[in-house]
Formats: C-alpha cells, structure tokens, sequence
C-alpha cells in the first residue's frame, strides 16, 4: 500500500476528476477518492467545494472510509453550514447502532462540528449516550460534553448535563471517572465561581480509588484535579498525601510532576515537626532526579519545575547538585537550567566543585551557555562568601583569555561582586582597565564605566578613561549614557580640580543635546545640586550604597506560591502566571497554596480552592485595567502630605519644591513660576514639567473650600467618599497647567495622595518620560480625544475619573507657520482630510477674531478680502507636533463664520474648532 | 488541552494536520514552519510562543511533530503524549520516516482520532489499540467481540487483551544498564550513576498474574523508608542500594508501595517494566584511558586504553569503544592490539570492536588523525568516548559486575488458560 501517491497530485482540473470519483458506484474507487481529498486538505488545499460529494459517501459499512468522511466533516462543517445539515440524519442513526465503537464515533465527531443547527440534535443522543450501558461511549460522552460546552455553554446547562457528568465520577469505571473529571476541570475553569467540582471528602475518596485504576493520562486528569482541592486539616491532607506518593514511582513524568504538585501544595498544610512531614520531603528527591534520565524534553519541563521547587523548598535536594551537572550531549536549553539550578544549589559545603565546573563550562562552544557560566561564578561569589576570593581570580583567568564575550560578561559581574564587597577587590581594577577599549556591549561599557567612577580616586587617569567615551556620546545607548553621567559627576566631586572641563561638558552634552527625557532629567538634577550646594551634591551622589542582596534573580513569592501550584503544566514552564498567556477567562483564576496548619483562621474548607486575590476593579475595560497597572504605591508621609506622582525619578518631594523657582527659569527664561494662593490651611505644591506634558497645580485644602471661579467639579464629593476634585487647565508662559482643587468633606484627615493619568491621545501625563505620540487610530474617536482619565489616590481609596481639557492647551507657542510651508502644506493634505465648520452669532470683525485667537496661539498668517469677505489663514501646532490648518472667512455683517480645517490628523478637527467657537464667543 | 497536532516533514511540509480546537486555525500550522523549522539556529527551547499559542515540539529523525495550544496545558503531559505517539506509529508501521508517514497517513489519522479526543489523550496502548485499529474495517465482529473490545479499551488492564494463546508460555528478561560517568581532566570522578531498565519479552497465555521479588540484596533507599539504610549497613557489602525506581503502569504501584511487591499483569510482547537509578558503590566495570596530543595544526595522536576491572572468571562480549575525531579529519591511520578498528567519516568516529575480553585484562588503541587545515577558531569540543558491551546473562550476574548480587525472582503464577 503506498498512500504517499495522494500527496503528489496537483493537476489541474484535479477537482473535477476528484467529483467524478467521489460519484462513482465503485467502493474502492471512492475510498480512493475520499482519501485523495484528505491529503489534500491536509497539506491545505481548499477542497470545500467537494463538500456535498464527500458527505454522500459518509452512508458506508466501512468504517475507515466513515472517519475519513468524519475528518472531511470536522474540518469544512463550519464553512458550509447548510449542507452539514445533511449529515445529521447518518449521525443520529449511528448514535443507535448496535455497534458501541460506532456509537461513541458518531457522538465524538458530532461534538467536534461546530454549526448551530446539529449542535441542536446533538443533545438527544449525547444524553442517551452520557447513560449508555457500554463505557468506552459513557467516556466518550462526558468529553463530548466539555465540547458541547465550549460551542454552547448556556445549552449544557439547561439542558442538565452539568449533573449527569458529575454523577460520572461515582461511575465503575475507572476511564469514565477520569474523563469526568477532565471535563468538568475544563468547564469549572471559565466558571470560576461555580461550584461546579464540588469537591469534598466523599468525592475526593472516589477520585483516590479511580486513581489506582485508571490508565496513565487519567492518573494525571485526577491528579491534577486534586491539586484544586484544599483539605480541611492537617490529618485530611496527609492521608491524601499518603494514597498518592506511590504514584512517584510510575514510568510516566507528567504522572509524577503531578503527584509532585499535590503533594507541594498538601504539604503546605502539615505541621513542620511531623514525623511524616520529613518523611514526605525526604520522598520528593529521588523522583524529581529520576526526571532528568527521561528525554531532553521532558527533562526541560522537569528542570523548568525543580528551579521553583527549590526556591519553594531548597531542603528537597539540597544534596543533589551533583546530578545537576551539565553533560555532553545535552542540548543547549537542558544545559542553561542546569545551570540555573546549580547556583541556586550552591552552598558553602559544595562551592569547590561547582567553582570547577562552571570554570569548564566558561570554556564550552555555545556562546549563551559560556555567557551564563560566567555569570553564575558572580552569583556564586555573592552567594557564598568564602568562595569569593575564589571567583574573583576565577574570573580574572577568563578576562586573561580574551575572548570579547567572556571578558564582557565577568566585567558585568565584578561590578556586582564589588557593590557586594566594596573595598575588598579593587586591587583587579587595573586588569579591567586594560580591556576597556574591546568591550562593545552597553551592559559591559555601563559596568566598566560604573567602575571607573565609583573608585575613581584610586584609578590615575579615570579622567583620561571617562573622556574617551564622551567622543561618541550620543552613539551611546541610553544605560551607558546615564552612567557615563553619573560617573563624571563622581569624578568631579572626588577631583574637582582637574576635572571641571569634563563634567561641564557631560552636562550640557546631557542636558541641551539630548532628547531622552530620563538623561536630561537626571542632567538638570545634577547641575542645579552642584551649582547650589557641592557638599549637599558629595551626600546625594557619593551616599554609601546599600549592600546588594543575596539572590538577586528570585521569583516573587506571591508568583511562586501561584507557579507552585501549576507545577508541571506550561506556566512553570513559563515561569509565567497563565494570565499571561492565555487568552479570554480561562485560566486567569490565581491559584494560591493553602495556609499552614496551626495557623489561627485555617482556609474555610472549599472556599479557599476557588478563592481570588481581590483584584481592585475587576473587568472593566480595557482603560481602566491600564489605570490599574500603574504603581499607586502609598507614601509614607504623615501630616498634610505633598500629592506624590508615582513614576517620578526625583522622589524627594523637597528637592524638587525647593529649587523649582530657579529651575523653572533655568529651563524656560519666561516668567518663573506661577503664583499658587496657599492660604493659611492649604499646602501647596507645583510639579514641573517639560513642554507638552503636563504642569499639576494641585491644591490640598483641609476641610475648607478653596476654588478657582472657571473650575468645573471632575469628581463630586459623593463619589469619592468625601474627596471632590474640581480643577482647570490652562496655558501659561508656554506650560500646560492643570489646576485642581482637592477638598476634603469629610470628617477624617486624607494623605498619601498620588495622582497618575491614564494613556490619552496626546501624551499628557504628570511625570516620566515624554511619551512618543503614536497615531492617533480612528478607534479612539468613540471618546473625545481631549478626555483624559485620572485616578488619584489617598489613603482611603483610589477614585477615578475623567474631566475634558480644551485643545488649545496644547497649541504652542512656535505654531505660526511660514506662508511657503503653510501653501505647501495645505496642497499637500489630501482634501478628505479637510472639514468644515461653521461658527454663528460671532459679532468680531476679522482684526479682533484674528487678536483674540493669537492669545490661544492661533497665529494667522495671511489675510487676503476676495468681495467684500475676509480670508484669514491660520495655523497651530499641537505639542506633539501636529500641524492645524485653518481658513476662516468673515463676512462683514455676517455674524456667521465659516471655518475650514486641515489638519493630517482629521480626528482632532472637532476639538479644534469647538475651540474656535469658545474662543470667539467668550 | 491540546488544540492541535501536526506532523511536518524537515521542509516544513505538512504531513499530517489534526485540530482539536476551535482557537487553533490555519495559520499556526506556517507559524511553526517559519519560526521553527526553517529558523536557522539549533533549536533553543522545546517549547516555543509564537503570537501566545504555544507548540510543543519533538524530532524523531527528519520529522517533527508538534502539538499546539491556547491553554495552560500540563506541559510534561504533552511531551509524554508526542513521545507515546511515536511509539504507536513505530508499532503499526516501524520507523517514523516521511515514506511511512505518507503511506500511513489514513492510519494515522484514525489512531489520532482514537487516541487524543479534544485534546485529551485517551488509551494509547497499542495492544489495546491493535484490536480494534486494524485498517480491515470492523464490521465482522460479533456483539460479544465488540464489547470485549470496548471493555478492554476503558478497563483497568488496557494494555492486554484477553484470550491470548500459546503453545509455549515463555518469558524473557533483559537488564540493561547504561553507566554515566563525569571524570575531571585530573581522571578525577565527579559524578557517576547508573539508570538500568529491566526489559521483558512475555509470551503468556491468558491473564497471568506474575510477581516480581527482588532480594533481600537490594534496598531501595527511599530515604523515607527509614529502617533501610540501616538494615543495608548491617548486611554489608552484598546489599545494593537503588536510589529510585520508576515502574510500567501494569504494576500496581500502591502494592509496591506498602509491600515491596512488584505485582502485575503483563502487556503481551516487549515493554519496559521498570527502571531503576543508582548512584551508590558503582565499581566500574571498564576503565578507559584515553591520551591525545596535538602535534602541530594537522595532526592528531590518540592512545586509548581499556582495562576491564571485574572477575577474571567472567567474560565480556560484543564490546565497541567509540573514539569521536574532530570533523576536519582527513585520514586516520589505526593500530590496534585486539579486536578490529576502524575509522567511520560518516560517523565521525573511531570504532574499536573486540569480540570478548575476560577481566582484569588490558588493551589498547593507537591513532594518528590527519586533520585538514581550517580558519575555523572555533576549537574541537572533543566529545566523549562511548563505550558497549555485553555481560551474558548467569544467575549471579546480570550485566555489568557491580550488579552482582542483584537477582531477580520471579514467580508467573495463577490461572493458566488450559491449551
């Protein structure tokens, strides 16, 4: 038999040839055909257009052809589904078939064809089937059901099997349990508050039972079902941990990983001083190391589980690093985590051998393996002090082989072994300086250049060193720039005679050519520190650094208790919560490991399993989940507190309100800085910003009232628990100000205010970096783009709400354009992108319109009288760089207006001129 | 679960395209080929993201087989799934190869219609599977043929079938040990451990219950069983300790858990009954000694010594030492006391054979390996030696002298279907 023929057709005409055959009165001839359009389909050719001929051969005896009819079916149902209807009859008769095997085909295929109308019949046999008296039908009706509920989850319900599949789990036998409990597990995940596997002490034991019993990838469906369950004490949890430890010996790895899991999390709830508590952890090791003689697939999965098992519980193998070391013919991935869990692995007691390893390893081919060798000999020399000394001359042997990546990465980790141990190994700086020139990457440049500034008094030419990378400052990336900054800055303070040439020019390269928001900040911070107060300046930037922490690449415990309880499943894979990955509701339920026996309030028995972190506004839109990303983290201040913006570089509130007058004129020679009206209770206080963000004037009143006469009420009193924010935005000297009143009523004292803004069309936000404008997509227009949504918080709650600025904040000052450009430009916009607008009851003669817009920075250009009407060409510039060009005609003693637009964005068209019409009118 | 399998040729091709999942569609079969298959690196995970579905991918010779999904699968379930999947093809139709695969495609897509239902693996032994998959159609069968078949498939013991018949119920039983060692440059032993696998071939007739005893020599030090150690302290150098074993699912592993039992009802043919790991008082069997010496940039010089370190009375067979050379070999000339050597281009190997060899005996190899000048800077990663060979079966020794002592009762008992 050489099927391997139906591959190679590809003539043309092919279809027709294929009808005839799918037509013909002789059976093999139309198996042949049948199978023709199968390989067809499969290598993906669209053979719909055979759908009634193929679905005329599906009345056969012959079970093959039947399943390749099936196939056929499954694949183009949802494409033709009016003629899928024409198979429903041969279903259903087959559903009735003698013949058991054919019963559970005809019930599964069904369930895979997702068209409405047979998903209609289908309830009638899958009922019939779901109490059939032959098990192999019943275990292929309780996963129809899963099915039935993916196309129609409200129909499952109504129609009760829901039940039916439950009392499944008490079936005799042990495949139809297993199959149940796979179903509801994948049903329960999108209702994840349905008690739906209502697991309890009676329905556990059933499940233990089938457990012994049932084939191996039913082991792993009951298995990871129990994981869900949370026992109700210490005693439950053991006799369960009991009846599956012996599933640790079987030959499949997912049986095991997923016994592993259970026992994690039951474990959790045994007190430490059991007996069987040691007994149990001492039973973990052998199983997780018998993981790694399976096949490098799967030892990747195991190894990806062991790395948080032993962040989880490092006693399990604490004596096995040996097994962990790396072999030959390992591929590249089994090798990285072997890697990662030797560090983790690394103790006092063991350090010599895995120092002697990894030495060997730094030696290897694969450059990403060298690499992390490497660095694990940092991590090692961190990790375990005596073995320090070690890795430093360990180290200083792999910079002397002058291989580029190697020495690059040892200098990234001295660098670290240095802010671990300052003082103790500054003897190698010299080596170091030696491989300046050969070090290409940003991370290496950034740790020498660290380096070099952090002990700078004691390296002779480190003035010499730090010049010779201001040449190609701005070829630099962003990590290397800010540290070049910084260590100038340091040199300057160590050495200030010689070197004062160098850290002007460092701060001007930084400050006045640079266009990274961080580099400039950071710039400025430094100059106005060292032009005020150099001994201040020594404290901030030569303060004593706090020791860097052990482990510095830990998982956070509140993700590894969630990544515990996924053990073997593709998020410890990940390392990542399945949120991450997984699309829609399923699988977004945290899971969390129960609470430890003895502990006061024990987990309410079943309600913990389901239970979920309280997520602070649940599912409501996309903006707001984006709201909700953002740090709101409270500040710690007592008193009436300065509103904090989370995102800010500069943390210290006095820093920046002390020195904001000066700084204001530093960077904008215009009037300094607003005058704020802080009466006696109200403590004021002004974020700076550059131009097109945003300037917060944000009043803090205690129990009093204090507002502005044009502020509008963003947020009432009533919906924020007694905070009300009112506020305006204005345009002043250049700088966009958003002015608010904060007033407390209510009766309690409110701090720790923050205040952040969610993404708006025009990059407004109170702090960090300027945000590059995407463009603005059409999609956005179902909300005015002038709509900016703010959260602010305090200490009782975070409110949110959204308030309208108008547009003309945005225009510029620089927004008239030249009348070459302005004629160039208009030809240039395509005409769609033109609207008109007209404006009534205007009583401004041109001259006075044209006055009154120029306040707001609307400029015009040109005007030109064509019979007795005045043209005025306009134009305004938005803050991220958007052109506006407008046209209005004024009719003398006509008090209607007519104003066209242009502008390459269209969408900001309206605001613009319902900011005509305001500015006009008022 | 798994929204779908696929199964590529090494273009990229598909050969078999199976989707479980309404989420997984068309395009993920490319997004595999571009971003795995025709990536030019060496595979860097085996588990890949592309645009959040992921494929799980395994290689047998030139095919590839992948699984996708949408979902927070179990992860080892799948690897466990495409590795029984391979297993079931080499069943039907022998080695996985893009011939066979195309001339099985019809099969292949009934037994993934059997074996995974909406992701979900179901039974996946092929003894099962061989009953009622057969290519033939099943419309000859009687009622009571049918629901033997079905009760078989969903039943405690999916592996066997029942109404087996011989004329001669023969068993067989091979252990097979592979000895993986980590030896500094110093000669210095790092690491070294033993994974066996206890293979049988049974040819029984009905449902036999068979018994497995292992003596009283071996201990399996589940650390946790705490007497053990101590009872393996007291017994002295005969005792034997297995650090972990892992056993087919026909062993009833609650039984072995209380009992120290091993107790099942066999698969009929050849399986793996278990597999036992041991890192304890491994006295090597081999003792290799290889010496290479770079002699200018052209030339190679490898000597390489065998010692056999067992009892003189015993004999080693069919052993083949595998010398690896670098790939810029041009020729190599061999000398050889014992056996035959010769030098494999193919293989890029040396391969030393010797017919027998008793213990406590030597012998060596001698090489000398042209090499053609490269600009490669890359240097020689020079790769292991490998070695096999074949200790016959006796009652005292199983395969390799550090198991001596390691006996095996075995005890096939109960119902003997009369002939």
């Amino acid at each position: 038999m050489t099927d391997s023929k139906y591959f190679t057709t590809t003539k043309k005409g092919e279809i027709f040839e294929l009808k005839a055959e799918l037509n013909s009165d002789k059976k093999e001839k139309k198996k042949e055909a049948v199978k023709k359009v199968i390989a067809s389909m499969t290598v993906g050719k669209d053979v719909s257009a055979l759908f009634p001929d193929v679905v005329n051969c599906m009345q056969t005896d012959n079970l093959e052809l039947k399943k390749l009819v099936y196939l056929y079916l499954m694949n183009y149902a949802k494409s033709q589904p009016d003629m899928a209807i024409m198979a429903v009859n041969t279903f259903v008769k087959d559903c009735e078939d003698p013949n058991p095997l054919i019963r559970a085909l005809a019930v599964r295929t069904m369930g895979c064809i997702r068209v409405d109308k047979i998903t209609e019949y289908l309830c009638e046999p899958l009922r019939k089937c779901l109490k059939d008296e032959d098990p192999y039908v019943r275990k292929t009706a309780a996963v129809c059901v899963a099915k039935l509920h993916d196309i129609n989850a409200q129909l499952v319900e109504d129609q009760g099997f829901l039940d039916t599949l439950k009392d499944l789990i008490s079936d005799s036998n042990p495949m139809v349990v297993a199959n149940a409990v796979a179903a509801l597990s994948e049903i329960a995940e999108s209702h994840p508050n349905s008690n739906l596997l209502d697991l309890n002490p009676q329905t556990i034991n059933k499940l233990l039972t089938a457990l012994n019993e049932c084939t191996e990838w039913g082991q792993i469906f009951i298995l990871d079902c129990l994981a869900n369950y949370t026992p109700r004490d210490d005693r439950e949890s053991q006799s369960i941990c009991e009846r599956v430890t012996p599933r640790l010996s079987h030959a499949n790895s997912a049986v095991v990983l997923s016994a592993v899991k259970v026992l994690m999390k039951f474990m959790e709830m045994l007190p430490k001083d059991l007996d069987y508590y040691g007994t149990l952890l001492k039973k973990l090791a052998p199983p997780l190391v018998t993981l790694l003689s399976a096949e490098p697939e799967l030892q990747y999965v195991a190894l990806r589980n062991i790395n948080l098992i032993v962040q989880r519980r490092p006693e399990i193998l604490k004596h096995e690093m040996k097994v962990f070391f790396v072999k030959y013919n390992d591929p590249i991935y089994v090798k990285l985590e072997k890697l990662d869990i030797m560090i983790r692995l690394a103790s006092q007691a063991n350090i010599a051998q895995v120092l002697a390893e990894l030495k060997e390893y730094a030696t290897e081919v694969d450059v990403d393996f060298v690499r992390k060798a490497v660095r694990a000999i940092g991590r090692c020399a961190i990790k375990v002090e005596q073995s320090a000394e070690r890795c430093v001359s360990t180290l200083l042997d792999l910079i002397q082989t002058k291989v580029n990546y190697v020495v690059q990465e040892a200098i990234v980790v001295i660098k670290d072994i240095f802010r671990k141990y300052p003082n103790k190994y500054e003897s190698v700086i010299a080596t170091l300086c030696e491989n300046l020139d050969s070090l290409d990457e940003p991370e290496a440049r950034a740790a020498m250049i660290w380096i070099v500034g952090e002990y700078a008094e004691r390296i002779d030419n480190a003035d010499e060193l730090l010049e010779s990378f201001l040449e190609g400052f701005h070829d630099e990336s962003t990590q290397v720039q800010l540290q070049l900054l910084t260590a100038i800055v340091k040199l300057f303070l160590k050495k200030p005679t010689e070197t004062q040439e160098l850290v002007q020019q460092v701060l001007s390269l930084a400050t006045q050519d640079s266009d990274n928001p961080d580099l400039r900040d950071r710039g400025y911070i430094y100059w106005r520190l060292l032009s005020t107060d150099p001994v201040a300046a020594k404290e901030v930037v030569l303060a004593e650094k706090p020791l860097i922490s052990e482990e510095t690449d830990l998982i956070e415990p509140t993700l590894l208790e969630e990544l515990i309880c996924h053990i073997g499943t593709l998020a410890s894979v990940y390392h990542k919560p399945p949120s991450a990955f997984v699309e829609g509701s399923r699988g977004v339920q945290h899971k969390r490991l129960p609470g430890s026996a003895g502990s006061v309030e024990s987990p309410d028995p079943g309600a913990a399993a389901t239970e979920t972190p309280p997520a602070v506004i649940p599912s409501q839109g996309d903006l707001l989940g984006d709201l909700l990303n953002l740090d709101l983290t409270p500040t710690t201040t007592t008193g009436p507190p300065p509103p904090t913006t989370s995102g800010m570089q500069m943390g210290a509130m006095d820093l920046l309100s002390g020195g904001l007058d000066s700084l204001v004129g530093l960077l904008h020679q215009g009037p300094p800085s607003l005058s704020a009206s802080p009466s006696t209770t109200t403590a004021s206080l002004y974020f700076l910003f550059f131009p097109s963000t945003l300037l917060v004037t944000s009043v803090w009143v205690a129990q009093d009232v204090c507002g502005h006469v044009s502020a509008q009420v963003w947020l009432p009193a009533m919906k924020a628990k007694g905070l009300e924010i009112s506020g305006v935005f204005v345009r002043r000297a250049g700088v966009i100000q958003m002015e608010m009143t904060l007033t407390n009523k209510a009766m309690s004292v409110m701090t720790d205010f923050a205040i952040q803004f969610n993404r708006n069309s025009f990059g407004l936000a109170p702090a960090g970096p300027l945000q590059i404008l995407t463009p603005l997509s059409p999609n956005q227009s179902i909300e005015p783009l002038n709509n900016l949504q703010v959260a602010v918080k305090n200490n009782i709650d975070v409110f949110y709400f959204s308030c309208q600025y108008p547009i003309s904040m945005l225009f510029v000052e620089d927004g008239k354009m030249e009348r070459q450009v302005f004629l160039a430009t208009w030809k240039d916009i395509p005409n769609d992108n033109e609207s008109q607008f007209q404006i009534k009851d205007c009583h401004l003669n041109s001259d006075a319109a044209s006055n009154k817009l120029q306040s707001s920075n609307i400029f015009t250009i040109a005007k030109r009288t064509v019979e007795g009407q005045d043209m005025l060409y306009q134009s305004m510039k938005l803050t991220n760089g958007i052109w506006v060009l407008a046209e209005l005609r004024v009719q003398a003693g006509n008090p209607n207006y007519t104003i066209s637009l242009k502008c390459r964005a269209p969408e900001v068209s309206q605001c613009v001129f319902q900011n005509y019409e305001a500015v006009l009118k008022n | 679960m798994i929204g779908g399998l696929f199964i590529y040729n090494h273009k990229g091709e598909v050969l078999i395209s199976r989707v479980y999942r309404d989420d997984i569609g068309r395009n993920a079969v490319d997004a595999f080929r571009v971003n795995v298959i025709h990536a030019r690196q060496q595979v860097r995970s085996p588990v890949t993201n592309i645009a959040r579905t992921s494929f799980f991918h395994v290689k047998r010779s030139n095919i590839w087989l992948a699984a996708v999904t949408k979902q927070n699968v179990n992860a080892a379930m799948v690897f466990e799934f495409l590795y029984k999947m391979c297993d079931v093809m080499t069943a039907y139709f022998g080695k996985i190869s893009e011939e066979n695969i195309k001339n099985n495609f019809v099969l292949i897509y009934e037994l993934l219609d059997e074996i995974l239902d909406f992701g979900y693996p179901q039974n996946s032994e092929t003894g099962a599977l061989k009953t009622f998959i057969t290519q033939q159609g099943i419309k000859g069968q009687t009622k009571e043929e049918q629901s033997q078949i079905t009760s078989q498939v969903t039943g405690q013991i999916g592996w066997r079938r029942e109404g087996i018949k011989y004329r001669r119920n023969e068993l067989f039983l091979d252990v097979l040990e592979s000895v993986n060692l980590l030896m500094s440059p110093q000669g210095q032993v790092l690491s070294a451990h033993v994974s066996g696998r206890v293979v049988m071939k049974s040819y029984l007739s009905g449902m036999p219950e068979c018994k497995f005893g292992m003596n009283d020599k071996i201990v399996i030090d589940k650390q946790g069983k705490g007497g053990a150690s101590d009872d393996a302290g007291k017994s002295g150098k005969q005792s034997i300790a297995i650090d972990d074993c892992t056993f087919h699912q026909c062993v009833r592993l609650s039984k072995f858990d209380s009992e120290r039992s091993i107790s099942f009802i066999p698969p009929d043919g050849e399986y793996e009954l278990m597999r036992y790991r041991t890192t304890k008082d491994i006295i090597l069997p081999f003792r290799v000694i290889p010496l290479v010496r770079e002699v200018g940039r052209t030339k190679l010089e490898v000597k390489v010594v065998i010692k056999s370190n067992f009892k003189p009375s015993l004999l080693a067979q069919k052993i083949e030492v595998r010398i690896p050379t670098p790939l810029n070999t041009s020729g190599v000339q061999v000398i050889c006391m014992k056996g035959k050597a010769k030098y494999k281009a193919s293989e890029n190997a040396i391969v030393w054979k010797i017919k027998r060899m008793a213990g406590m005996k030597e012998s060596q190899i001698s090489a000398e390996i042209e090499l053609l000048p490269t600009n490669d800077k890359k240097k020689w990663a020079r790769p292991p030696i490998s070695m096999n060979f074949e200790v016959p079966f006796s009652p005292s020794v199983s395969k390799g002298p550090h198991l001596e002592g390691l006996g095996f009762k075995f005890n096939v008992g109960a119902h003997k279907t009369p002939l």
